[in-house]
């Protein structure tokens, strides 16, 4: 359960940069940075999924590391950098997005772009990921139509540049 | 190798469509005509579905002055790719060039469009025909076209990707030269089609096409329901009574309205259970965003009387279920005399199984947008029965259907549970209440907690066995809360819709059969879940299959084929009460033995069954007939010391006839593998105090990567082009927990009858 109170003096205004855009937010410092990229600014390719950090529909880069969008709070990411889905690449071709097309992976495709989030910092990471470490990685991410064969397909396809 | 159009979706709305007729721009070949009702070559049930089927192309193809070719998909894309395989079927039917083709959703409009209830594994089997013959009329009409402008008979001409050819002369037009012209043309009537030769198909049947959503997807361009945004968008979260049939006493909202962020709380209008879809009531709390509604929801005040499911306690419940399957109860089948086979029996193999509730849990949890104002609705949702949820926000309303617009989405995952229109009834009723659009956005908790859940059965299958070790006795007892309980109070039998999900048209070779019913009474909200009865029934005569064939020392493949009997046209409809065959006719979609073994011998052929496998890893098989499709399933399990499952590989043999999109069947399949794993390992929605005790990924786990198949093989019969499609979606799910148990039965010796596995295995 969270809590607020409002109404005591004057609330900091938080400012923070969102795929490369200066942003601010002066409501409740509590919010999750989930609802205001949905909701506030309107960047819907970050998706609810549990609000728990337990499923990894969410994820976004926060400097450059991956982070569970729905816990993480307003006031946790003032001044930092963020890169949702749509800033990941400006043409949509990151070398994970053009994999998960080239495999043909999603299915409802809810999930995918927090699992495309997800296997982009692996790789950041990572480049070159053994099958373990790509299974251990993205098992934070549940795909409830199943298509985590092809997600690994289309981590394995973008890590080698096949 | 795969190609991609610049794939967008787009809801036609009502003004846009009449935007769209021609009057400027020229997009003709959609004209506001009185639907064609449409007749297929062969019989499907399409025609006993609300509103039938519709083929007419001006209804669904519009053709601009560029060339580009616009089709409607008018059914709900969750991720079987049927936005994609239906106008697939058309363009490959006009020769359109797929590069050239773009899709548009459909609103909810039954009367224009046809059904668009998206379920029951029935759009490709009710509407492969229709679109072949949309297609097929469109490309005559475009044939005539250019025959006319270059006044040649139309003998001379052929449609050739995308453009008209004068075969004698070589001139071409495209189709956007045509355009204007096709309209006028008259649409040929069905009896005068000429439809291509299956062998000229250029897309059907060859799994080339991606979904036309794939990269809006994979930039989080796609529109799901969460996603629609509207000047001056509200959004709500809603408290509900915590158990069915509940409801409202009082509530104080001032710790919520005190939220940062909350703007109002309201009363929303419940419904006395059952209500067929319509909502639970409660109390919604709006704000200006998402997150300040749900922390304004944490600090309301309520009372609810819980009504009378307040004991509802799934421990008790299951005792109650067994209790009732060890007794006689409403015979829905029967065959020869089964109580004296099973008397004079030389033995009787027992097996009684478990499945427990199963919560849907879509990636995407039940949400939708409307905007009310005055006698007009607009809803934006991720529903999979548009023409229904129109009629049900009209009825809730009280306004002329005709006002009611209904915008599909892209829905995040359906599975049943968006089979049901309550959470757009919501958002209709606040968005009246407050005057403002709103989007009401279910929590996981939400979604657990108040699903119109998969149902709980108790199967009881008696086998007797005469000396030879050959069955001659069947007794199959399934009790279970029925569906229509969600419908009518006092429902307490499975619908033969049910009882022939794989329980009464069992097509085993078996001399003396019967099935029972006992009564079994709800008591929370009981709805479709993918695969519905069949889960349960093929679980259970699965598991018994090779429960048989263990106790009578025999291969569980052999064991399965000998009970199948030889190929045949199974006739179940003499001995079974209120016989249902997924809705369709019996003579083009008969339940047939044949099909049955050879999914079965296809799949222990590729799947290489028999083979050794290493020591603590086991081999099962599971085969079932659904939604008139065949499959059949192997799984290799490994279990190891302390009873933590793998799956190295996975078999499956799919016979779903004749078939428009391969790669996506696969796709299906490898998904219902993971569907099936997850309901065997964890899927158990329990109740106490009439409360659903689960409500997140932690405690309704559900399969991650680390734990799926390494390797799902599928293989898809060629059954050729006389074989009428059947589903795709449902059928890969209930073989995969019996193929699975068995295979774990073949590790360890241990059998799992109750499911799901949990920790059964530990120590095991």
């Amino acid at each position: 359960m969270r809590s607020f109170i409002i109404g005591k003096g004057r609330r900091d205004m938080i400012k923070l940069t969102i795929n490369g855009q200066e942003q601010s937010w002066d409501g409740d410092p509590s919010l999750s940075l989930l609802w205001y990229l949905r909701d506030e600014v309107g960047l819907t390719g970050t998706k609810f999924g549990c609000g728990e950090a337990l499923c990894g529909a969410c994820t976004v880069h926060v400097e450059g590391q991956a982070a569970r969008a729905c816990i993480t709070a307003m006031s946790d990411v003032a001044g930092q950098n963020i890169v949702t889905i749509e800033g990941l690449d400006p043409n949509g071709d990151h070398p994970v997005q053009k994999a998960w097309r080239e495999t043909n992976v999603p299915q409802c495709g809810y999930c995918q772009t927090g699992q495309i989030m997800q296997a982009a910092a692996l790789l950041k990471e990572n480049p070159h990921p053994s099958d373990d470490e790509i299974r251990d990685t993205m098992s934070g991410n549940i795909c409830r139509c199943g298509c985590y064969q092809r997600i690994q397909a289309a981590i394995r396809l973008a890590a080698t540049g096949a | 190798m795969y190609q991609h159009i610049a794939p967008r979706i787009e809801n036609v709305s009502r003004r846009a469509v009449l935007r769209g007729l021609g009057i400027t721009a020229g997009l003709v070949l959609a004209a506001p005509v009185m639907s064609r009702r449409s007749i297929a070559a062969y019989a499907t049930g399409a025609g006993n579905m609300p509103h039938g089927t519709v083929n007419d192309p001006r209804v669904f193809v519009a053709i601009a002055p560029d060339g580009i070719v616009t089709i409607i998909a008018h059914r709900a894309e969750m991720g079987t790719g049927v936005r994609t395989s239906l106008p697939m079927i058309v363009a490959d039917e006009m020769d359109a060039d797929w590069d050239r083709v773009r899709v548009r959703q459909a609103p909810g409009d039954e009367v224009k469009y046809g059904n668009q209830d998206t379920d029951g594994s029935r759009s490709t089997r009710h509407y492969l025909m229709p679109m072949r013959q949309i297609g097929a009329a469109a490309r005559m009409m475009l044939e005539a076209a250019a025959a006319t402008r270059w006044n040649v008979p139309v003998s001379e001409v052929k449609a050739v990707n995308h453009e008209v050819v004068h075969t004698g002369t070589g001139r071409k037009l495209g189709y956007g030269e045509l355009a204007i012209d096709a309209a006028k043309q008259p649409v040929a009537a069905v009896a005068d089609l000429r439809l291509k030769d299956p062998k000229d198909f250029r897309y059907i049947g060859k799994g080339r096409v991606s979904i036309v959503d794939l990269h809006d997807i994979t930039t989080g361009k796609a529109m799901y329901g969460s996603d629609t945004r509207l000047p001056g968008l509200k959004y709500a979260v809603i408290a509900r009574p915590p158990v069915v049939g509940g409801k409202l006493v009082s509530f104080d909202a001032e710790g919520a309205l005190k939220v940062s962020g909350v703007e109002k709380v309201i009363e929303v209008q419940g419904w006395p259970w059952p209500s067929k879809f319509q909502p639970l009531g409660g109390v919604a709390v709006i704000a200006r965003n998402t997150g300040a509604a749900i922390m304004g929801r944490e600090a309301l005040k309520i009372v609810w009387d819980d009504g009378p499911n307040a004991n509802y306690d799934s421990v008790s419940y299951r005792a109650e279920l067994e209790d009732a399957a060890r007794k006689p109860g409403l015979v829905v089948r029967n065959n020869g005399d089964p109580e004296a086979a099973l008397k004079s029996a030389d033995k009787v193999v027992v097996g009684e199984y478990y499945i427990p509730h199963l919560a849907h849990v879509s990636m995407e949890s039940p949400v939708a947008t409307a905007r009310v104002t005055g006698d007009k609705a607009e809803v934006w949702a991720p529903v999979q029965s548009a023409g229904g949820t129109r009629e049900d926000v009209a009825k809730t309303l009280g306004i002329p259907i005709e006002n009611v617009t209904i915008n599909v989405t892209l829905l995040g995952g359906g599975f049943g549970r968006k089979s049901k229109c309550d959470f757009a009834l919501e958002a209709v009723l606040i968005s009246k209440a407050i005057g403002a659009p709103v989007k009401v956005q279910w929590t996981r908790e939400d979604d657990i907690r108040h699903d119109f859940a998969h149902t709980v059965s108790v199967e009881r299958i008696e086998a007797g066995l005469d000396k030879s070790g050959k069955v001659i006795a069947w007794r199959h007892r399934s009790v279970a809360p029925t569906i229509g309980s969600t419908f009518s109070a006092g429902a307490t039998h499975e619908l033969p819709f049910e009882r022939g999900m794989g329980l009464v048209d069992l097509p085993f070779d078996i001399p003396n059969i019967r099935c029972e019913n006992p009564e079994a009474t709800a008591h929370t909200r009981i709805g479709w879940f993918r695969a519905v009865s069949n889960i349960p029934h093929a679980f259970a005569i699965q598991t018994m299959v090779a429960e048989i064939a263990q106790q009578t020392g025999r291969d569980p493949k052999e064991m399965l084929l000998e009970l199948i009997g030889p190929a045949r046209i199974v006739d179940v409809a003499s001995s079974v009460k209120e016989p249902w065959n997924y809705g369709e006719p019996l003579d083009s979609y008969p339940i047939d033995a044949g099909r049955l073994r050879r999914v079965v011998e296809l799949v222990a052929e590729k799947g290489n069954w028999g083979r050794s496998v290493p020591k603590g890893h086991g081999l099962g098989i599971a085969a079932h007939r659904s939604f008139v499709s065949y499959i059949a399933t192997i799984v290799e399990v490994a279990v190891d010391d302390k009873g933590k499952l793998t799956i190295p590989r996975v078999d499956t043999a799919i016979d779903c006839g004749t078939f428009v999109n391969p790669e996506r069947i696969q796709s299906q399949i490898e998904g219902a593998a993971i569907m099936g794993l997850s309901l065997a390992k964890y899927g158990e929605l329990t109740f106490k105090n009439g409360r659903a005790v689960q409500g997140n990924f932690d405690d309704f786990p559900l399969v991650r990567i680390d734990e799926a198949p390494l390797v799902t093989n599928v293989y898809i019969v060629p059954a050729g082009p006389d074989v009428p499609p059947s589903g795709v979606g449902e059928p890969g799910v209930p073989p995969f927990a019996p193929a699975l148990c068995n295979a774990i039965f073949a590790a360890t010796g241990k059998r799992i009858r109750s499911l799901p596995i949990g920790k059964q295995l530990e120590g095991a």
